[in-house]
């Protein structure tokens, strides 16, 4: 059989194809039989979050930081209680990371607050000292990409009835509302809104000033989504 | 018909020979400024604080490892791919005016994509996924350039002489239909622009951005069946048939054993697409597709050695050649690492070895001894031997490629070694408590400890840099090296002191 298959480069293709599709086949269609479902507490991102999000991306932070807490010991006493899938519902793209060069941020919303993440982003050896990451001073001058976020936040409730304006279950028993915008002016406004509340607690007066203005520095978005991480 | 020996047409061979160089030499420099800003970071900063954002460790990191897949690998891969297959099927490109064309436009939209990958990288346009960076409009483009390389590919098949595919054009065939078959579907994406607003507002935002088609769990499923199998289709597959080809026809000597070859490759394409798993240990994902990837990473050591073990008996009885010839101690080397590589992966795939390897260095180490010493020096070799047939000159200076093969074996024995131990100290300090079953250290503490680790690991870089350099400058000397004769490239390649 195989001389034959040798002779023949169609058939040949078309055993290869069929050897090597196998396993995809087996091991992840039944996978996405269960669709992604949220645990009770977990939320679609706010746009400024989501926004946030996309700096971390756009920065690769993912290159550094995992967004994963295995089932040990040691990592549920260093960072909080191991991921569980549910909570990784409205991740797209996944962020889980494949390197640790720096700490775990999957909870990190729980122990870290606006004032240390404005300071360690500035200069991360000033809060802890000997560490290696870099600066990113640029995220205090560069504007947020809000209307981006925006599209997403669109797409995603769109084609993957993400629930943005529904009650959302927390684990209280009480259910929050999760706010799109309905029009591109709107969701800035929202943005805006979230933007305020998080310079309140900031001290650099460039980026409050700029807030004041009605602009967003990628630092106040970025340090919004790492609040949401919980 | 006159009775003479076919003449082949290597002009796209040697573009994406040139491509192989240059992407090489950018890829690995990012690779070593990366290596030597995690040891000092003050590097982050090199050229000033204005162009921080663009020479900062985590916008440089998706280059590196792009510029040495996508540039350095994939270009070695086309350029031996424009070489081998006119070899083995017994036709030249220059018979089909259509096949030049599309190797010609292959390799001009080849070189499309990479500068708007490096520009959009550059720019921090990136979808965080590992070696699937590029967003929608790149990913068509890369896409175009597949179907392009496959319609050559199976035209040139097509038009053959050789009634029979020889194992290399196996090993090709599969490259191109595992890349074709992961890429398609890790890369799904809904580009946000078709978010329409309550008011009817569409195209909000930056055009080219996307949402994963996938979320949570899924998406790093998909992502890592893609991340593993792109290692497979892009590191090793087409890496055997490098070998298959060069090995026996450098060395004089006939593959030692057909049947293994025809396990090995039959036994690599069913089993390798199972171990994406070994990824997600311990993470989300079911439980049993965890173990399935342990399971198949272990299995996955006998089609990988029967690969290498066949390289290597097919040396039996001509040991001399690699005392004799540098060119046959850098595939030699090769298949080595690659066996050494192999054994690693499946070990570190095993659950209780990846609770303490995942997410440290010993990973970073694993890849490396695998790219540096099983990729990179195959393709060194590869390009070694084509050169004075392309060119039809000797090789410029064989003392440079010997001291050059040396520097680069020290520099991946540094390399990894280095990682190794950064690795494996890193994951038990994560995990050590104390008497009173506290943690023992503060994350910090497990960074610094490694600092000594990141010096060796950045010389043992940049020693293989220095290598390529050595390389590339030997290559660049050929062009205008002596001149041979055809009867001087039967076998083993001519080389100038």
């Amino acid at each position: 059989m195989f001389h034959w298959l040798e002779k023949h480069p169609f058939f040949f293709s078309v055993a290869v194809f069929l050897v090597i599709s196998f396993a995809g086949l087996v091991e992840i269609l039944p996978n996405f039989a269960q669709q992604s479902r949220p645990t009770i507490g977990t939320a679609p991102y706010s746009t400024l979050e989501l926004a946030g999000r996309h700096v971390y991306i756009k920065n690769s932070c993912n290159a550094c930081h995992s967004q994963l807490v295995r089932p040990f010991k040691s990592e549920t006493d260093r960072y909080g209680h191991y991921s569980l899938s549910g909570e990784y519902a409205y991740d797209r793209p996944f962020l889980w990371g494949s390197k640790r060069t720096g700490p775990d941020l999957m909870r990190v919303g729980n122990y870290r607050t606006t004032d240390w993440h404005e300071n360690h982003m500035k200069d991360p050896a000033s809060v802890v000292p000997g560490s290696i990451m870099p600066a990113y001073r640029w995220m205090y001058i560069n504007n947020t990409d809000i209307n981006t976020a925006f599209a997403e936040q669109l797409t995603i409730a769109q084609f993957f009835s993400v629930p943005y304006n529904k009650p959302v279950p927390m684990k209280d028993g009480s259910s929050i509302i999760v706010k799109m915008g309905g029009s591109v002016a709107e969701a800035n406004a929202l943005a805006l809104e979230e933007a305020k509340v998080i310079v309140a607690d900031m001290k650099d007066q460039d980026v409050k000033d700029a807030v004041a203005r009605g602009e967003i520095p990628e630092i106040v978005a970025i340090i919004a989504y790492m609040n949401s991480l919980k | 018909m006159e009775n003479h020996p076919l003449e082949y047409d290597y002009t796209v061979a040697k573009m994406f020979m040139l491509t192989t160089i240059i992407l090489g030499i950018v890829g690995m420099l990012i690779g070593v400024i990366l290596a030597f800003q995690l040891a000092y970071p003050g590097l982050n900063l090199m050229l000033g604080e204005g162009l921080a954002e663009y020479t900062n460790f985590s916008r440089l990191r998706p280059l590196h490892t792009d510029a040495v897949v996508f540039g350095f690998t994939l270009s070695g891969i086309f350029a031996t791919w424009y070489y081998i297959g006119q070899r083995v099927l017994k036709v030249s490109m220059a018979e089909s005016k259509l096949l030049m064309f599309l190797g010609k436009l292959h390799f001009w939209l080849y070189l499309v994509v990479i500068v708007a990958a490096v520009v959009s990288l550059f720019m921090g346009i990136t979808s965080s996924k590992e070696y699937a960076e590029f967003e929608w409009p790149i990913d068509i483009l890369v896409v175009v350039v597949w179907v392009i390389f496959g319609a050559g590919m199976f035209g040139l098949i097509g038009i053959r002489r050789e009634k029979s595919l020889y194992i290399s054009v196996w090993y090709y065939i599969a490259t191109f239909l595992g890349i074709a078959m992961l890429y398609l579907f890790n890369n799904m994406a809904i580009p946000t622009m078709f978010g329409v607003s309550d008011i009817g507002e569409s195209g909000v935002g930056v055009w080219y951005h996307s949402v994963s088609m996938y979320a949570g769990t899924n998406d790093a499923l998909v992502q890592w069946w893609y991340g593993h199998n792109a290692v497979a289709f892009g590191f090793t597959v087409p890496i055997v048939a490098m070998i298959y080809y060069f090995l026996p026809k450098e060395s004089g000597q006939a593959i030692y054993s057909y049947k293994l070859s025809l396990l090995s490759f039959w036994a690599l394409m069913f089993l390798y697409l199972w171990a994406g798993g070994h990824h997600l240990l311990y993470s989300t994902v079911p439980d049993w597709l965890q173990t399935m990837g342990s399971i198949f990473s272990v299995i996955l050591i006998l089609p990988s050695w029967g690969s290498a073990i066949n390289m290597l008996l097919t040396m039996k009885g001509e040991w001399q050649q690699v005392a004799a010839s540098p060119l046959i101690k850098f595939m030699v080397l090769s298949s080595t690492f690659y066996m050494f590589s192999t054994l690693e992966g499946p070990i570190q795939a095993i659950k209780s070895v990846n609770a303490i390897a995942h997410f440290t260095d010993w990973i970073v180490g694993h890849v490396h001894d695998g790219t540096l010493g099983w990729v990179g020096f195959m393709i060194m070799a590869a390009l070694y031997h084509m050169a004075p047939r392309l060119f039809k000159r000797e090789i410029y200076s064989k003392s440079l490629m010997t001291a050059q093969f040396w520097i680069q074996t020290v520099g991946v024995v540094l390399y990894f070694t280095s990682m190794w131990i950064a690795g494996i100290t890193q994951g038990m300090m994560w995990r050590a408590h104390d008497e009173f079953g506290n943690l023992a250290y503060s994350f910090i503490d497990t960074v610094t400890v490694l600092h000594p680790y990141y010096v060796i690991r950045s010389v043992g870089g940049l020693l293989y840099l220095i290598g390529f350099f050595m390389f590339a400058y030997n290559i660049y000397k050929t062009m205008s090296a002596r001149k041979v004769e055809e009867s001087e490239l039967q076998n083993a390649t001519p080389m100038g002191a």
